[in-house]
């Protein structure tokens, strides 16, 4: 097991705002890396940190450093196109395009100038069976997207980034618009993503990142109170305020 | 039971709502009754396909397909122009420009959908059709080219604002689905922007070339009034607009020549409504 990401001390202000307090933790590859805490904690800004989609809407300010692969992401002149196709994110109201089926999946593919039609429809193929939805729409690629369920909707994101061939996933709360069964199925579907892939989820459920995760991070007010194994982290938190957090005691 | 004032208000808004709905009514039967009365002595077929309008001639010839060429002509150039600057604009302001430059663009365009059409018509008239004629040698200035491109900045605000905010109404959802995929933000408009706006954009064409076909003013000062069919941009031409307008003043009330001028008044109902029409289906449309 090595760390795939690694963030040191990170600190983030929106203006005057700190939103992130030396923030550190080690991700590791495929494993399931869960964020937890209450409404702005900071826990989603963190995620949006990992593929810098924090500078595309406002103005802010990072210090630290996080490094993917011993590269480090924060410096000037990296790659932000490569970084984002490496870094996937899933949000968290499912956010398929207006297009169909097929050009959804192969948008990640084309943007990252891939146009040969037979290498589009193989990855394609591919993408949709990592997430199985292959056989329940193979036959209608070019209906609309939009036409699926929420369920299917956020499978066919999953797929995108299949497709363009991330190695991280940071999906930001991607069941909280699914109803029980759905989630049921997401989750099993993350729970086999982790194989291949490296993920960190930002969730307001605390089930499920007692389910679905290997190791865990309590965040409060933009610092990483406790992170550590998940079993460990639900069942003896060592920190009193993670302990409130999780009993329900406080948020 | 209802309060009094609510019961009043409810009907006086009914009251409004038929009372517009029965204005276009009239107007419409009006023109319909007074277009009409032409076709009794002059066939509709020589009407529409005539290629002489010699209405004070004798026997009179009410041929309208030069002016509806000319209207097309003139129309069809001011689309060309206006569409994709209109559309550049848009995407620009909508998807590129940040902050003041925005909002001056903005209230810009604004400003330009206010000045009067006669204002530009006139400001035509001195600085664009000497240009015109000396850019091209041609006798005149006074074109179908002329008319095109003043009109053209006349229906530019009206593209420019309704393909704005279809472009603003798309979810940043897309863009930012897009965005985090590593695509560029060309990548993102082309692809994912525009597509999602597609109808609203369509509308904002259509409700353009309705505004260019029923402008009047502009045209009938700077396209050199000739009712002869036009072969090229570079030749004055005479729409439907500017041929009501010019001779409604001086023909005898009652005449086939005045009920004619109706006639054409109902052939460019007809066209505004079916393009309005158009507009209204696209952005209606549900995905």
């Amino acid at each position: 097991m090595f760390a795939k990401i690694t963030i040191d001390n990170l600190n983030l202000y929106y203006g005057s705002f700190h939103a992130l307090k030396n923030v550190s933790m080690l991700i590791n590859t495929n494993q399931v890396t869960a964020i937890i805490g209450p409404s702005g904690c900071g826990k989603s800004t963190l995620l949006r940190c990992i593929n810098r989609m924090n500078e595309v809407i406002t103005n802010v300010d990072v210090e630290g450093s996080i490094e993917i692969d011993g590269e480090d992401i924060l410096a000037k002149g990296v790659d932000l196109r490569e970084l984002r196709r490496k870094v996937g994110m899933v949000f968290q109201r499912p956010n398929p395009f207006p297009l169909s089926i097929f050009d959804n999946v192969a948008y990640g593919p084309w943007v990252h100038r891939i146009r040969n039609l037979k290498e589009l429809q193989r990855r394609v193929e591919e993408s949709l069976q990592a997430v199985g939805l292959w056989d329940a729409l193979k036959d209608r690629l070019d209906t609309s997207a939009l036409k699926l369920s929420s369920e299917q909707q956020q499978r066919i994101c999953i797929a995108r980034l299949v497709a363009a061939r991330s190695e991280i996933l940071l999906m930001d709360e991607p069941c909280s618009a699914l109803d029980p069964i759905a989630t049921a199925k997401v989750e099993e579907l993350i729970y086999e993503l982790k194989k291949e892939y490296t993920i960190v989820i930002v969730t307001h459920n605390m089930q499920q990142a007692a389910r679905i995760s290997d190791e865990s991070g309590f965040m409060l007010l933009g610092e990483l109170v406790e992170f550590g194994h998940t079993d460990q982290l639900f069942t003896t938190p060592q920190d009193q305020r993670t302990e409130e957090y999780i009993t329900g005691r406080y948020g | 039971m209802k309060r009094p004032t609510e019961w009043f208000i409810e009907r006086w808004i009914l009251f409004n709502g038929i009372f517009s709905i029965a204005a276009v009514g009239l107007i419409f039967f009006f023109l319909t009754k007074e277009g009409f009365n032409l076709f009794k002595h002059y066939p509709l077929k020589d009407f529409l396909s005539g290629r002489q309008w010699y209405p004070i001639s004798e026997p009179p010839k009410f041929g309208i397909l030069p002016l509806i060429l000319g209207s097309f002509w003139v129309t069809a150039g001011a689309t060309l122009i206006a569409v994709p600057l209109g559309v550049a604009s848009a995407l620009f302001i909508a998807e590129v420009a940040k902050g003041w430059i925005k909002e001056y663009l903005k209230v810009g365009v604004e400003i330009l959908a206010a000045i009067p059409s006669v204002v530009l018509g006139f400001v035509g008239l001195v600085t664009l059709v000497p240009m015109v004629k000396q850019m091209f040698h041609i006798p005149t200035g006074l074109t179908a080219l002329s008319g095109a491109i003043m009109l053209a900045f006349m229906a530019m605000p009206t593209v420019v604002s309704i393909v704005e905010d279809a472009l603003t109404a798309v979810p940043r959802s897309y863009r930012e689905g897009s965005i985090a995929m590593g695509a560029t933000q060309w990548q993102t408009i082309y692809r994912i922007t525009v597509p999602a706006a597609g109808s609203g954009i369509v509308a904002g064409v259509m409700l353009g070339i309705g505004r260019v076909i029923g402008e009047t003013m502009a045209v009938m000062m700077i396209t050199g009034n000739a009712a002869v069919i036009p072969h090229t941009l570079l030749q004055p031409v005479r729409t439907m607009t500017a041929t009501i307008a010019s001779e409604m003043g001086e023909t005898v009330q009652g005449s086939d020549h005045y009920f004619s001028l109706f006639a054409i008044g109902i052939v460019l109902f007809v066209i505004t409504f079916i393009i309005n029409l158009a507009a209204d289906f696209f952005l209606h449309r549900k995905k």
